[in-house]
C-alpha cells in the first residue's frame, strides 16, 4: 500500500488542482489494484497487509481531525478505537450465549458498523464535553486518563473476556458479499475509507472547518468573534471519536478478536504517531503515516527481532530532523495543508 | 540469528522467493513471546525447540526443517498478523510456539480455520480441550489445569487443610485455581485474584497473613512469580506459611531470580533437570552447552514438541500437506519424550506423570530445584470427555 | 482496623516510590514544558545498573551510586542527544519521541543484558521485618524506602527553598523567559535538572530492585501513575507531586485491598475480584479526572 501511495507522490512539485486530481486517481487505481497484483504474486499477505493499513488510516484521520485541525491532542482516541470494536465483539457473543436477555445479537455489519459509531459518538461526547473543560497538557492527560479508566473497565468485564479479549469467529455478514474472502473484505473497507475520507474532506471544507482552524490558530480571536468555540471543539471531537470507532468496528471484524489491548495507551500513541508521520492537520496525510508505520514495523520485525531497536531512534531522527521530508511527501499527495 | 525470512522487503521488491534445493525443507513457524517480561520463556521455547534440530543436523525425523521464529510482542492480535503472514506468505503448514493462552486462544482458531496444524509447547488453554478440540490441534505440554491439579494433589499429599490461593484474573489463572481446587481436599481460607500488570503484592501479603492458612498457592509465571516470591519472604511470610506451586511460579529462571527466597517451596512438575533418562541428559547437556544456562521446563516442551513432530514427519515421509496422514501419525506419539512415558489423549492432549519437587539450596548457595516423588501418574484432563473427535 | 493501618504503610511507601519519579517528571515538565514518556526508562536503567553491579561486586550499598550515576548519565545524555532539541517543539513532538526512546531502551537492555529478569538481593542490614505497633511485622526494606523518600523530599524542598540553584528552578517554572532575558545559561540549568530528574527516576529504580522483579518494560507499568501524580499534584510543583504521590499510593493500594472484598459480600468471588481489581485501578483516574474538572491547574500549582 505504501509504494501505492507514495509512488504517484514523487513527480508532483505543487500541488496543482489538477495534478492532485490525477495523484488521487493514481492512488485510487493503485489501491484498486493491490489484490490482483499481490495474486499475481502469489502473496495474498499482502492484501490483508492493506486492509490493516486502510482501517488504521481512518483512526488516524480521525484523530487528525481532532488534533490536527482542532488543535485538541487527545492521547485517548484508542477508547473509542476500543469501544468500537468491542461493541462488534460483544454483540457477535451474544450471539452464542444471550448477555442479560436484553443485549441485542447480531453479526449484520449493516447493523453493527452504525451501531459501533453511536456508542463511540456517545461516549466522545460525555468525555470529550468534560475533557474540553481543561487545555494544554491538562488535556492531553484527562483524555489519557478517561481512556484508562475505559482500558481498566474492560479489563475487569469477566462477561466480555476480560483481559483474554472475545474471540470472533467469523467476521460479520454483508448481504451479497462473502466478507470472509480477503480480498472482498479488503474492498469493503476501502469503500468506507474511501466514503470517510470524502466526508471528512467535506467537513475540513466546510464553515465548520475553517471555523475550527480558526479556533486552533487564536480561540480568542473565535471568540472575540462571537462564535460558541466549546461547542465547536465539541463536535470536532465527537466526529472524531466516531471515526475511531469505525476503525475499532472494522478492526474487530478483520481480526476476529477485540481485547483490552485495543484501548490501552500505547495504541492511543500509536495513532498519534501515524498522525505525527503523516502530517499534522492534512487531509491524506494521516493515511500515508499509517502506512509508514505498520510496514515500518513489519519490515524491521521480519528482519530482526530486536527491531525496536532499530524503530526507536528511527522515530526520534524523524522528529529531530525528518519530520518536514515525511510531511513534504505526505502534502504533496494531501495536497495543501488548510 | 534465527531462520528468519525478509518477507516483506521481498514483498516489495515484489520478488516471489523460492527456495530451489534437493529437497524442499518443511517449514515449521513458530510465533513466541520475545518481548516483554514474558520475553525469556518464549526464548526457552525457541532455543529447546532449536537443539532439536541441533541435535539431528537441521531435521527432525530425517526431514530437513525451515524454522521461522517471529515474536508475537505479547499481544493477541500481533500473534494472528504473524500466524497469517507465515500462512499466507510462507505457506507454513505446521505453526508451533505460542506461550501465553491469550495469544493462544486469539490464533490458534485462525490457523486451524485455515487448515493448518498447530503444536502447542506451551498453553493449553481449557477452550480447546473439550468442546472446542479441534483434530489439527495437539498440545504436547500439559492442559493448563493439569499443572495445577497436581499442585493441589500435592498439597493434599503433604497433609494441608487450609490453603489460600492466588492468581492473576486471566484465563490460566482462573483455569489455575480452578486446578488446584479439584485435587486439594482442605478448605480454602481465602481465594484472591491479582492483576496482570501487578508488581507489588504487598496488599496480598497482609490479606495471607490475616487468614492464617496452613500453605499458599500461587499462580504467578515469570516476572510477577519473581516479585511475589520475594515480597513473600520480605513479609517474613516464608518462614511461617510453606507453599506449594506448580512449575509455571518456580522455573529454574526464576528461582535463580528468586534467590534464597525460593529455598523450601513446594512445587510439582512433569519434568527437571535431574530427570535420570538418556535422552533428557543429552538434551540438558546439548542447551547448557551451546546457551550457558540450564534449561527450564518450557525449553524441554518445546524440545519434546520438536521429537513429536519428527516422529510424525518421519512416519509420513516429510509431508504435512495431508494432515489427516500426519494425525494419525502424531497420534501413535513414537517419540521418546524426555520426562517419560508420555501419550495423548481422546483430545490430543498429553497423558503423562507429574513429579513433585522442592528448592533446595544448591553446592554454590544457590537455589536447585530436586524431584523428590510421584503424585500422579498417568494423568489426563477433566475436559477430554467433552471433547469429541 | 489492624489491616487498614498496615494496607495504609503499604499505600504511603508506594507513594514514596511515585514521588521520586514524580519529582523529576515534574520539573522536567514545569520548567522546561517537555512531555517526557521516557522518564520510566531512566528507572529502568537505575534498577538494572544497580542490579549488575551487586552481582558483580555482591555489595548492595556499592550498587547504590552505580544505579544512580547511570541514570543520571543516561538522563544528561537523552537531555543532550534529543530531548534538547524538543523543547521549541509541540507536545506531539515530545510524544513521538519520547516514545520512540522508550522503544529504544527496552530493546537495548534485552540486547545488553538478556531476558531473563534479574535478581537483586536485599542488603543484610535491611533484611527482616520489624513490629510497627498493633501486633503487625512489617518488613524493613519497606520503611527503609519510605525513609528514604521521606529524606528526598525534605532535601528536595530545601534544594527548591534555600539554594540559587532551587530559585532559578522556581523562577523557570513560573517566568520562563524571564529568567532567560536575565542571562542565566537556561541550557546548563536545564541539563542539571533533568539529570536531578533521572537521579531520582533511578533511585526509585534501584530501590524497587529487591522488591520486584528487575525487567524490561518495569518503566512503562509505572509511568502512567507517575503522570496521574503529576497531574494531580500541579504541573512543576514538587510539593503537588509529594502530596499527589502519597495520595495516589495510599488510594490506589487501599482500593485494591478493600474493594474486592466489599464487592465479594454482593457478588461471587471470581467475578467480585475482577470487578474490584478494574474499579481499584480506574479510582485513581477517576481522582485525577475529578480534580482536574475541578481544580484544572491541579491541587499545588506552580505558577502563582
Amino acid at each position: 500500500m505504501a509504494e501505492a501511495a507514495l509512488a504517484p507522490a514523487t513527480p508532483a512539485p505543487a500541488a496543482g488542482r489538477t495534478r492532485t486530481m490525477l495523484a488521487l486517481v493514481m492512488l485510487a487505481a493503485a489501491l484498486l489494484a493491490l489484490p490482483f497484483v499481490a495474486t499475481a504474486l502469489g502473496d495474498s499477505s499482502i492484501i490483508t497487509l492493506a486492509t490493516r493499513i486502510v482501517i488504521l488510516a481512518i483512526a488516524a484521520a480521525s484523530l487528525n481531525l481532532a488534533l490536527g485541525y482542532g488543535g485538541l491532542v487527545s492521547f485517548g482516541h484508542a477508547a473509542y478505537y476500543g469501544l468500537g470494536g468491542y461493541v462488534v465483539g460483544i454483540l457477535y457473543a451474544s450471539l452464542r450465549e444471550p448477555m442479560f436477555g436484553v443485549l441485542p445479537a447480531t453479526d449484520q455489519l449493516l447493523v453493527t458498523l452504525p451501531l459501533a459509531v453511536i456508542v463511540g459518538g456517545v461516549a466522545a461526547l460525555i468525555l470529550g464535553a468534560m475533557s474540553l473543560r481543561t487545555s494544554g497538557v491538562q488535556f492531553i492527560m484527562i483524555t489519557l486518563a478517561f481512556a484508562q479508566m475505559l482500558f481498566f473497565l474492560f479489563v475487569s468485564l469477566k462477561a466480555y473476556g476480560g483481559d483474554d479479549g472475545l474471540s470472533i469467529r467469523r467476521r460479520n455478514a454483508l448481504p451479497f458479499l462473502n466478507t470472509r474472502d480477503e480480498t472482498t473484505f479488503y474492498f469493503v473497507c476501502l469503500t468506507v475509507a474511501a466514503l470517510y475520507f470524502a466526508l471528512l474532506r467535506r467537513v475540513v471544507g466546510s464553515r465548520f472547518g475553517l471555523v475550527l482552524g480558526g479556533i486552533r490558530q487564536s480561540e480568542r480571536r473565535m471568540e472575540a468573534l462571537g462564535i460558541r468555540t466549546y461547542r465547536y471543539k465539541l463536535v470536532a471531537f465527537v466526529i472524531s471519536g466516531m471515526g475511531c470507532a469505525l476503525a475499532g468496528a472494522l478492526m474487530a471484524n478483520y481480526a476476529r478478536f477485540v481485547s483490552p489491548d485495543m484501548l490501552h495507551w500505547t495504541q492511543s500513541g500509536e495513532f498519534m504517531i501515524m498522525v505525527i508521520l503523516g502530517g499534522v492537520g492534512t487531509w491524506l496525510g494521516p493515511a500515508v503515516g499509517a502506512a509508514i508505520l505498520i510496514l515500518l514495523e513489519t519490515v524491521l520485525a521480519a528482519w530482526t527481532e530486536h527491531w525496536q531497536v532499530v524503530l526507536g531512534p528511527l522515530l526520534v531522527l524523524i522528529v529531530l530532523f525528518g519530520r518536514s521530508a515525511v510531511e513534504r511527501v505526505a502534502a504533496r499527495i494531501a495536497g495543501r495543508r488548510s | 540469528m534465527t531462520g528468519r525470512t525478509l518477507l516483506i522487503a521481498a514483498m516489495l521488491a515484489a520478488v516471489g522467493a523460492s527456495a530451489a534445493g534437493a529437497q524442499e525443507p518443511v517449514k515449521i513457524g513458530m510465533i513466541t513471546t520475545l518481548s516483554g517480561p514474558g520475553g525469556y520463556i518464549g526464548q526457552d521455547i525457541r532455543d529447546g525447540f532449536q537443539i532439536a534440530l541441533d541435535l539431528e543436523g537441521g531435521k527432525l525425523g530425517g526431514v530437513p526443517i525451515q524454522l521461522l521464529v517471529e515474536d508475537d510482542g505479547f499481544k493477541p492480535g500481533q500473534g494472528k498478523q504473524v500466524a497469517d503472514r507465515m500462512m499466507k506468505s510462507d505457506k507454513v503448514k505446521l505453526l508451533t510456539g505460542i506461550v501465553f493462552s491469550n495469544i493462544a486462544v486469539a490464533t490458534v482458531p485462525d490457523v486451524l480455520d485455515a487448515d493448518g496444524i498447530y503444536v502447542s509447547p506451551n498453553a493449553g488453554p481449557s477452550n480447546f480441550a473439550g468442546k472446542d478440540c479441534h483434530r489439527n490441534y495437539f498440545v504436547v505440554s500439559w492442559q493448563n489445569d493439569n499443572l495445577h491439579e497436581s499442585a493441589g494433589q500435592n498439597a493434599t499429599v503433604l497433609g494441608y487443610k487450609k490453603a489460600f490461593i492466588l492468581a492473576p484474573n486471566y484465563q490460566a489463572g482462573k483455569d489455575a485455581l480452578a486446578g488446584f481446587k479439584r485435587f486439594f481436599k482442605g478448605e480454602i481460607a481465602g481465594e484472591v485474584y491479582t492483576r496482570l500488570d501487578q508488581t507489588d503484592y504487598a496488599a496480598e501479603m497482609a490479606q495471607i497473613r490475616a487468614a492464617n492458612p496452613d500453605v499458599v498457592f500461587q499462580f504467578h509465571p515469570g516476572g510477577l512469580g519473581i516479585a511475589f516470591m520475594r515480597q513473600y519472604q520480605q513479609a517474613g511470610l516464608l518462614g511461617q506459611v510453606p507453599m506449594v506451586v506448580a512449575a509455571p511460579s518456580m522455573d529454574a529462571t526464576t528461582a535463580s531470580a528468586v534467590g534464597e527466597a525460593a529455598v523450601g517451596v513446594n512445587l510439582t512438575t512433569h519434568w527437571n533437570t535431574d530427570f535420570d533418562n538418556p535422552g533428557s541428559k543429552r538434551f540438558v547437556e546439548a542447551f547448557q552447552k551451546k546457551f550457558n544456562r540450564a534449561p527450564t521446563f518450557y525449553a524441554s516442551q518445546s524440545y519434546d514438541t520438536a521429537l513429536a513432530i519428527g516422529a510424525a514427519l518421519k512416519g509420513t515421509g516429510g509431508k504435512v500437506d495431508d494432515t489427516e496422514a500426519f494425525r494419525r501419525e502424531m497420534l501413535k506419539a513414537s517419540f521418546s519424550s524426555i520426562r517419560g512415558p508420555f501419550k495423548f489423549g481422546p483430545n490430543q492432549h498429553p497423558i503423562q506423570d507429574w513429579w513433585a519437587a522442592k528448592v533446595e539450596k544448591g553446592p554454590d548457595g544457590k537455589p536447585v530445584i530436586k524431584t523428590t516423588t510421584k503424585v500422579m501418574s498417568n494423568h489426563g484432563d477433566v475436559y477430554a470427555k467433552d471433547c469429541k473427535l | 482496623m489492624v489491616l487498614v493501618y498496615e494496607q495504609v504503610l503499604n499505600g504511603l511507601q508506594l507513594g514514596v516510590t511515585l514521588f521520586l519519579l514524580a519529582a523529576g517528571l515534574t520539573l522536567i515538565f514545569g520548567i522546561m514544558g517537555v512531555i517526557n514518556l521516557a522518564h520510566g526508562s531512566l528507572y529502568m536503567v537505575g534498577a538494572y545498573a544497580a542490579a549488575l553491579t551487586a552481582a558483580k561486586i555482591g555489595s548492595f550499598l556499592l550498587a547504590v551510586p552505580a544505579g544512580l550515576a547511570a541514570a543520571a548519565l543516561a538522563g544528561m545524555a537523552m537531555e543532550y542527544l534529543v530531548i534538547r532539541h524538543l523543547y521549541a517543539r509541540d507536545h506531539l513532538d515530545q510524544v513521538l519521541a519520547t516514545f520512540g526512546l522508550i522503544l529504544f531502551f527496552n530493546q537495548a537492555v534485552v540486547l545488553l543484558v538478556g531476558r531473563q529478569p534479574l535478581f537483586v538481593a536485599i542488603p543484610a542490614a535491611l533484611d527482616g521485618a520489624v513490629p510497627v505497633g498493633a501486633g503487625i511485622q512489617y518488613p524493613v526494606y519497606r520503611l527503609a524506602i519510605l525513609a528514604v523518600g521521606i529524606a528526598v523530599a525534605i532535601g528536595l524542598y530545601l534544594l527548591i527553598g534555600r539554594t540559587r540553584l532551587g530559585m532559578l528552578v522556581r523562577a523557570g517554572a513560573t517566568h520562563r523567559d524571564m529568567v532567560r532575558a536575565l542571562g542565566v545559561d537556561i541550557r546548563l540549568l536545564y541539563t542539571i535538572v533533568f539529570g536531578l530528574g533521572a537521579l531520582l527516576a533511578g533511585l526509585a529504580g534501584l530501590m524497587a530492585g529487591p522488591l520486584l522483579a528487575v525487567q524490561v518494560g518495569m518503566g512503562e507499568q509505572i509511568l502512567i501513575l507517575t503522570f496521574v501524580v503529576v497531574v494531580i499534584g500541579g504541573l512543576g510543583s514538587i510539593r503537588g507531586a509529594f502530596f499527589g504521590a502519597l495520595i495516589v499510593g495510599v488510594v490506589d493500594t487501599l482500593l485494591r485491598a478493600f474493594l474486592p472484598g466489599a464487592l465479594r459480600t454482593v457478588m461471587q468471588g471470581s467475578e467480585a475480584d475482577a470487578l474490584g481489581a478494574g474499579l481499584s485501578s480506574m479510582g485513581v483516574y477517576l481522582l485525577m479526572a475529578a480534580v482536574l474538572l475541578v481544580r484544572p491547574r491541579g491541587l499545588f500549582p506552580a505558577h502563582g
